[in-house]
């Protein structure tokens, strides 16, 4: 056993990449899911963002248009999720799944013409001054822009639920929407922008997987993440800031698993992998045993149809 | 403006005319893709829809093959419904399956190679009832006690399940004359734990049997008793249910049991009947796939089994047009995300009335 | 096996309806356990489906299925195939073992290949593998003459006896070149996520190899290594596309001259059951072209160690060759057998890594 010939900066970096996809589709669903929609399609708009993402990077030569891309992809399709939820009243988590099996299949289409192909390298970012401190710079100050993007987009979504007015509706709408409509709140609307959000960070985080992390196209490469994102949701117990705490900690288990095999420490894989779905579920138990405590947390109409005229 | 009315009951009409609706259009728009792709759209509907039925060359193979790949779906919705209509939302039936085939084929390959019929298939049958309700009742009873929300934590026992799945298909469970490759012996090659096919040629199985068995017993509560009443109660208006005593935590225990034990029994006759075996890919999808099943079949006994069959034909049609016309595996797929938009997409009109009106909007 | 009686009343039949024409073209189905775009172990199958329907035209007519789960899906498909009037069916992967040959017991016209697996119950069913681990050897020459800091890495998948004879033939004959060269494995429970393939290769750079190996399926470490910076082997296809200065060669899975071969066996009706396992000596394993980063001598040797294997003169698992504890495997000068080597469980003297549960 070596544990000394990990080195903790490069941990942390890797880390750092690792988490970014998770943490992307994860902010974007916790929007949802605070407006009151659960969207468990987000592996499927995931996939489709890391495809149309990479196929417009290929296309174009710049990653950067690829990423935009990959925005609009994924709320293009969770907008098809929106309509059939928001306005045809379908069910939430039948519909999320059909969205989960149509990205599957629709990104595999559009990605035909891309296996095997390089894409153009997204540069890093390395933040003058900073990125030279010995230990820290490795770890923090050497990435490329989504990497940062994402911690800012926390910032940014913290923020708004906190601060702002549209985030406090945002909010109302998710508690109860019987309540938000009688106050005169355009519940559908505030709910389709929300999935909108939703798709985007997932497309982001996708073609985040397809340009950066792996960096290429292949069939079923996200190969769960949008899964993890949805836990990850529960496990922030939807809170910004403990998302981000989150993604790291779910990224950490993945990379430290990884790191420790490679120093040769002999580790039970398997029941290490478990381990962050049943940390989760711990923080579900606790936060919801609280009766004070979960109410400011979970959405009260999470899950439930709304029509107006009920 | 378009406005959608609540109808005062659904609409006889449209609840059978929505799902016929629905599958024209994806006809339509799969159609579509299909010629996109380069292939002969009337053929490619054609071979999804029609030839596992009625094709001369292959129907009496597929038909009862359409009963198997059904089967799963079948008892698990079933058992899934019961919850959906109370308001308690099991999105784990994958783990509930997997867990449930676990414990059947532990029982099995524990009396491996005694020969006793009698006793081992039954044991089975129990113990992979068992352990589908045991990874329920985790759930049930978060939530019943701590008011944990049973959707993410059934969820998160999904991925729980499945690795332990793989831990025990490369583990205590890996077969020790199998060249070391992961996955169990066989099971359904045991005589005393195989799941085989009760009548030669017609794909019933005892998972089959059990799936309609299901369907039945599935409508006499729901509309003969007293629970299948609050059930539906407890749903519709949670403080009456109360008034009515309706205990909501023993309907929680009861719902999501049932849904487990179900998913169980369904995990353990695939393992010991079609899939033969405990592998690293043995949960395929079935425990999620069932859960739109359920909602297409509007949560009804009846619907379940229609919507089942028809799920399962697309997936035995789209290997059948994968194999004669060379469709990609994902154009399949893709073409069923489309059919379940349109099913649950116009699923409204057998609830809400459109009416055009002119001044407020919903 | 009750529920498959019927089966042969329509096999019967089919085969009675098979029989009739002889210019009828010979019809090959695949079975595929991932879609033909993974770019790894399907796409190699497939890519030999192609050159089946190119060398022979239209004497043939392929078809595949894609993403098929083993098991009961699997088993259906090749039935279809079967019912469908397939001469010849292609089951590319170990888990369809006892679904081809359930198949095969009901159709015994119909003759099925079965890839890497060991089952073979009836006279309609062959079994074909390739011997990987000869290609192994040669780029763990390589490697140890490649590295600078002595650490190789290793992305392995499952914990299975291929697998882990892969990682002792590459040892051994790293450790021949370079008595200080040391394996970091990596396994992932995996044969394909590129994103956790990343991640590794990240990990074993981290931890000092300047070359990497894989047995997984994806190119991703590949691309890995082209950015760091460091030397990298493709896995199934030339990779070289995704890191020209990295990839130094890549193991190739060339199924195309067997497939032909057995198809043409199949036409001429002398086609007979058999358990091969083959490698450079009949092509089933090869090299694609070494990278200029070679040195001349490396290059040399690499390729006479190649030609030794082929000519059958020299075999990777030649003793004397002890276990990890020490245990003797095979004295001084012998030669492993074929089952040994299917049945290894366990690293070779020298390793470090433990090999996990």
């Amino acid at each position: 056993m070596d544990l000394s010939s990990i080195n903790p900066a490069v941990l942390a970096a890797s880390l750092m990449v690792a988490a970014t996809p998770i943490m992307l589709a994860g902010i974007g669903e916790l929007i949802s899911e605070k407006s009151g929609v659960l969207n468990l399609g987000v592996e499927g708009m995931m996939i489709t963002g890391a495809v149309s993402g990479f196929a417009v990077a290929v296309m174009t030569g710049n990653p950067a248009l690829g990423f935009i891309a990959a925005v609009f992809a994924g709320m293009a399709l969770a907008l098809v999720f929106g309509v059939i939820t928001q306005v045809l009243l379908a069910n939430h988590v039948a519909t999320g799944l059909a969205l989960t099996l149509f990205g599957l299949g629709l990104s595999a289409l559009i990605g035909q013409g891309y296996v095997g192909v390089n894409p153009p390298r997204t540069a890093k970012l390395e933040i003058p001054l900073l990125a030279d401190i010995p230990v820290l710079g490795r770890a923090l100050f050497g990435h490329d822009l989504i990497v940062y993007l994402s911690i800012l987009l926390i910032a940014a979504v913290w923020a708004f639920l906190k601060f702002t007015r549209a985030g406090l509706i945002l909010r109302a709408v998710g508690e109860n929407h019987d309540a938000a409509h009688a106050l005169g709140y355009r519940v559908v609307r505030v709910r389709l922008m929300a999935i909108a959000f939703g798709g985007a960070c997932a497309g982001l985080g996708g073609a985040y997987l397809s340009l950066v992390r792996v960096p290429q196209w292949t069939e079923g490469m996200t190969a769960g993440a949008g899964w993890i994102a949805l836990a990850l949701v529960v496990f922030a117990a939807w809170r910004p800031w403990r998302l981000l705490v989150g993604a790291y900690l779910f990224g950490g288990i993945v990379v430290l698993q990884l790191n420790l095999q490679a120093a040769d420490v002999r580790i039970p894989v398997h029941y290490l992998a478990m381990s962050p779905y049943l940390i989760t579920i711990l923080v579900l138990v606790i936060i919801s045993s609280d009766r004070s405590r979960a109410a400011l947390n979970a959405p009260g109409s999470l899950n439930r149809t709304f029509h107006a005229a009920q | 403006m378009i406005r959608l009315e609540k109808r005062p009951t659904p609409s006889r009409w449209w609840t059978a005319a929505t799902p016929v609706l629905a599958v024209l259009l994806t006809m339509v728009a799969g159609g579509i893709l299909f010629a996109a792709l380069g292939k002969d759209p009337v053929a490619a509907i054609r071979i999804i829809f029609w030839d596992p039925l009625f094709s001369a060359q292959y129907a009496s193979y597929s038909r009862p093959q359409l009963l198997v790949k059904s089967g799963p779906l079948i008892l698990i919705a079933v058992g899934l419904s019961f919850g959906f209509r109370a308001n308690i939302w099991n999105i784990g039936a994958e783990g509930q399956y997997i867990m449930g085939a676990l414990a059947g084929a532990a029982v099995a390959l524990a009396f491996h190679p005694m020969e006793a019929r009698w006793l081992i298939f039954p044991l089975m049958v129990m113990a992979g009832a068992l352990g589908g309700w045991a990874w329920a009742m985790i759930p049930a009873i978060l939530k019943a006690r701590f008011r944990t929300n049973e959707i993410l934590v059934s969820l998160l026992l999904v991925y729980v399940a499945e690795r332990f799945l793989a831990a025990m298909a490369l583990g205590r469970m890996r077969n020790p004359d199998g060249g070391g490759f992961p996955g169990s012996r066989s099971i359904s090659g045991y005589p005393s734990a195989s799941n085989p096919e009760l009548i030669a040629g017609t794909g019933m199985h005892w998972g089959v049997v059990a799936a309609f068995i299901a369907v039945i017993f599935a409508y006499v509560l729901l509309h003969r008793h007293m629970m299948g009443f609050h059930v539906r109660l407890l749903g519709q208006a949670p403080r009456a249910a109360r008034f009515a005593g309706v205990v909501p935590g023993r309907l929680i225990i009861l719902c999501m049991g049932l849904a487990g034990l179900l998913a169980g029994l369904a995990g353990m006759f695939e393992v010991a009947g079609p899939a033969g075996r405990i592998s690293i890919d043995f949960g395929s999808g079935y425990g999620f796939t069932a859960i739109i099943v359920a909602f297409l079949g509007r949560l009804h006994p009846i619907g379940i089994l229609l919507a089942g069959l028809l799920l399962g034909l697309t997936y035995i049609g789209g290997e059948l047009a994968q194999l004669t016309l060379g469709l990609p595996a994902a154009a399949i797929q893709a073409f069923q995300g489309m059919l379940l938009f349109f099913l649950l997409g116009l699923d409204f009109l057998s609830n809400y009335r459109i009416r055009l009106n002119r001044a407020e909007a919903a | 096996m009750k529920r498959r009686a019927l089966l042969s009343g329509a096999a019967l039949a089919l085969g009675l309806a098979g029989a009739a024409h002889a210019d009828d073209p010979t019809k090959v189905g695949f079975v595929y356990v991932g879609p033909v775009g993974d770019y790894g172990w399907t796409a190699t199958h497939d890519a030999a489906r192609l050159e089946v329907e190119e060398h022979f035209g239209d004497a043939v007519e392929t078809s595949y299925v894609e993403s098929v789960a083993e098991g009961a899906d699997a088993e259906r498909v090749m039935t279809q195939m079967a019912l469908q009037g397939h001469d010849l069916i292609f089951a590319t992967s170990f888990g369809f073992g006892p679904d081809a040959n359930n198949v095969a017991a009901q159709f015994p016209d119909v003759k099925f290949e079965h890839a890497t697996g060991y089952q073979q119950d009836h006279e309609n069913l062959s079994l074909y593998n390739a011997r990987f681990y000869e290609g192994r050897a040669v780029i763990g020459h390589i490697a140890g003459h490649m590295t600078e800091t002595n650490t190789i890495g290793y992305i392995a998948s499952y914990p299975i006896p291929e697998v882990i004879h892969g990682i002792n033939s590459a040892y051994i004959h790293a450790r021949e070149v370079n008595p200080d060269v040391r394996f970091r494995v990596i396994w992932l429970f995996s044969w394909f996520d590129p994103s956790q393939e990343a991640d590794a290769a990240n990990a074993l750079i981290e931890q000092g190899a300047d070359v990497l190996m894989q047995h997984t399926d994806s190119s991703a470490p590949i691309s890995i290594a082209q950015d760091a910076g460091i030397y990298a082997f493709g896995q199934a296809s030339d990779m070289s596309e995704f890191g020209p200065d990295a990839h130094l060669t890549a193991i190739l899975d060339i199924w195309a001259p067997y497939y032909i071969e057995r198809v043409q066996a199949v036409m001429d009706g002398t086609w007979e059951p058999q358990d091969i396992w083959h490698g450079f000596a009949e092509g089933m394993v090869e090299l694609s072209p070494l990278n200029d980063a070679i040195p001349e001598d490396v290059r040399a040797s690499a390729m006479e160690l190649r030609e030794a294997i082929a000519s059958g003169e020299y075999h990777p698992f030649t003793g004397p060759l002890n276990r990890q504890d020490g245990t003797p495997i095979v004295g001084e000068g012998e030669v492993i057998s074929d089952a040994d080597l299917l049945a290894m469980d366990y690293y070779v003297e020298g390793i470090t890594a433990e090999l996990p549960d």
